[in-house]
């Protein structure tokens, strides 16, 4: 494979990680929580788009929709009965919540679908390819790059130009000083919640067409990566969860071809403890400050 | 004796007496062949266990540090200690089991607490879920990289190739690879029992000496502790690397008790277990570590045949429990209707610190 189409491959990749990454680090910014089950919402919605496609016979685009839908009451679901008696618990209480509702979600799922691998349809998206010179693109790999960037986009100018938008950033900023302000803190944390798990079904989607093989545990590993990208591009910071999904991927991409298949995923935790030493906030994460 | 003081050592008391006193009534079990096979292969994993969970709740109950790359340190020990054994043999042809296992023990403890020094010391320095995420991934880093280890002895010497199996011929292979390890099974009961009481022995002395309190201090007040002259990470290096040690010697314990430990078996879920026993256990409190431990390793076995809904139900249970004491308006619901019962026991309300879910 010439570098090109691996460093193609990287952002494909990591276009996904940063999708995922997303609702991670918005989840973190304003509930300051490390939602674990995160990852097992996205093998919720592939699961979802899988069922609409092959056994409910619902053309792809609206299947994707009610995968959205379906994680979307999901995960506001999962924040009002379990997260939310804990807001004012320690991080550790909410942690493992968390994890529970990550079990909870992966051994429901085993029930209704069953252990055994489903080979995702990878029909699903158009299977044509472009062709720049003698480099053959799939346009699988150009609409999961062009539907990363329309998310990041369209969210940065969500969270910069809308009231809502505002509102999350303030509760992310000072909880007291929002709900001072009259912002419903409640109603916002739901919100984002909302937001992350529809982003996580699309991811779903998107990760389960590049590797097309579908198990309740399918989101666990692809959720600490991305987490893990969360964490290397700042948390709490949309730009940099697209940076350091990008990142992660990429060199995950890499990692595999020049030095082993299956290292790979060692190779991107080096990269996150590398990161982490060098700048303690990530990449574009602001330091945070001590007040006595 | 002042009455704090008092109060600890019958704590302490008590946690030994269990353990000791739940050796006796099992080694009974066992010469009467009352106990189930069940139970008896399970003795020297809840052994380990118990092990694993006193040492993370001295980092997490304790110093007050979110570690999620546990089970990477038992890794490191089951590996180590499965080299040493068959090196041992194959080099000085030690025949004697006993003296083999307390070698490969204590080298996997060692081997372990190097690697938790080298871990400790940059990732000291980060502050809460970051560190939680930097040993998480360090606990991956070292699950994928002992898949591609190769370990032999030949000749009573031993071979090592990393990524390639680059072994000369008649090797006899003691590391294979995401195979896992190959070796006897030497461990024994009474010798994971002794290993729960050393662990709890420094454990507890180390939490009731100078040192534990300056390691609690660091917990309770990162800022107030280092403006006492406390150094901060000295003593969270102190709990980090003590803990990594522990786990190293269990990680020996549990390779050992087993023909082949595979790589898989150390992963992410198996810190998150540990960390369970830990947090329902509750966090400073070292016998409700053991009683977790022994606790949730058996009920699983024993459930064995609701498979299903085993995994399912342990979700909902975690869930709640976490709810049940974690919120406020259900805590206080709770302790009023519990404490006309707890004002017939105890005159004053319980102030033992961290003798319960913060």
């Amino acid at each position: 494979m010439s570098f090109l189409e691996l460093l193609i491959n990287g952002l494909r990749l990591g276009s996904i990680y940063a999708i995922i990454a997303l609702g991670y680090t918005m989840v973190y910014g304003i509930a300051k929580m490390l939602n674990f089950a995160h990852g097992d919402i996205i093998m919720v919605g592939a699961y979802i788009a899988f069922c609409g496609i092959q056994n409910w016979g619902i053309p792809p685009v609206p299947s994707i929709l009610l995968a959205m839908l379906v994680c979307t009451v999901l995960g506001v679901a999962i924040e009002g009965l379990a997260y939310r008696p804990l807001r004012q618990a320690t991080s550790l209480a909410v942690l493992i919540t968390a994890i529970g509702m990550s079990y909870l979600l992966q051994n429901t799922a085993l029930m209704i679908w069953g252990a055994n691998t489903k080979s995702f349809p990878t029909t699903f998206i158009n299977n044509s390819s472009i062709s720049v010179g003698e480099l053959t693109i799939p346009s699988a790999t150009l609409i999961t790059i062009a539907v990363n960037i329309v998310i990041m986009v369209s969210l940065t100018l969500f969270t910069s130009k809308t009231k809502t938008g505002k509102a999350m950033r303030c509760v992310s900023e000072d909880r007291g000083a929002a709900e001072l302000m009259g912002i419903n803190v409640n109603r916002t944390i739901s919100l984002t919640f909302a937001i992350g798990s529809a982003l996580a079904a699309i991811a779903g989607v998107l990760m389960c067409s590049t590797i097309p093989s579908l198990a309740p545990t399918t989101g666990s590993m692809p959720g600490i990566k991305a987490f893990t990208a969360a964490v290397v591009g700042g948390i709490g910071s949309i730009p940099g969860a697209m940076l350091g999904g990008i990142l992660l991927g990429v060199v995950e991409i890499f990692g595999n071809y020049y030095i082993s298949t299956d290292l790979g995923d060692a190779i991107v935790f080096a990269v996150l403890i590398i990161v982490l030493l060098v700048k303690p906030a990530g990449l574009l994460g602001k330091p945070m400050r001590e007040k006595v | 004796m002042t009455k704090a003081k008092r109060k600890r050592l019958i704590y302490n008391l008590i946690t030994f007496a269990l353990v000791i006193g739940a050796y006796f009534i099992i080694q009974n079990m066992i010469a009467e062949k009352t106990i189930s096979r069940l139970l008896k292969g399970l003795l020297v994993p809840i052994c380990a266990w118990i092990v694993m969970a006193v040492s993370l709740n001295l980092v997490i109950g304790f110093s007050g540090e979110l570690s999620l790359g546990h089970a990477g340190f038992m890794c490191i020990g089951a590996y180590t200690g499965t080299i040493v054994s068959g090196w041992l043999l194959a080099a000085y042809d030690m025949q004697d089991t006993t003296l083999r296992l307390v070698l490969a023990i204590v080298s996997g403890g060692i081997v372990a607490g190097v690697f938790g020094a080298l871990i400790g010391i940059p990732v000291l320095r980060l502050r809460g879920d970051y560190l939680a995420i930097v040993t998480l991934a360090f606990g991956e880093i070292i699950r994928n990289l002992v898949k591609w280890l190769y370990v032999g002895t030949k000749d009573g010497e031993l071979c090592f190739s990393f990524l390639n199996k680059d072994m000369p011929k008649g090797v006899k292979m003691l590391v294979d690879g995401a195979q896992g390890t190959k070796e006897k099974i030497i461990s024994t009961f009474p010798a994971g029992v002794i290993l729960v009481l050393v662990t709890l022995l420094i454990v507890l002395n180390l939490v009731n000496s100078r040192a534990g309190r300056a390691i609690q201090a660091t917990r309770d007040n990162r800022i107030a502790a280092e403006s006492m002259g406390i150094s901060v990470t000295k003593y969270k290096m102190m709990a980090f690397v003590t803990a990594a040690v522990l786990a190293g010697m269990a990680g020996a314990l549990f390779g050992l008790n087993s023909t082949t430990v595979e790589p898989k078996q150390f992963s992410f879920n198996q810190s998150i277990n540990v960390l369970v026993f830990v947090v329902l256990g509750g966090l400073g409190n070292v016998l409700g570590s053991v009683i977790s431990a022994v606790f949730l390793t058996v009920l699983p076995e024993v459930l064995r045949e609701f498979s299903d809904y085993r995994m399912l139900a342990y979700a909902v249970v975690l869930i709640l429990v976490m709810i049940f004491t974690n919120n406020p308006l259900i805590r206080s619901f709770v302790d009023r209707l519990i404490s006309p019962v707890r004002a017939l026991f105890h005159r004053k309300k319980d102030t033992m610190p961290g003798g319960d879910l913060q």
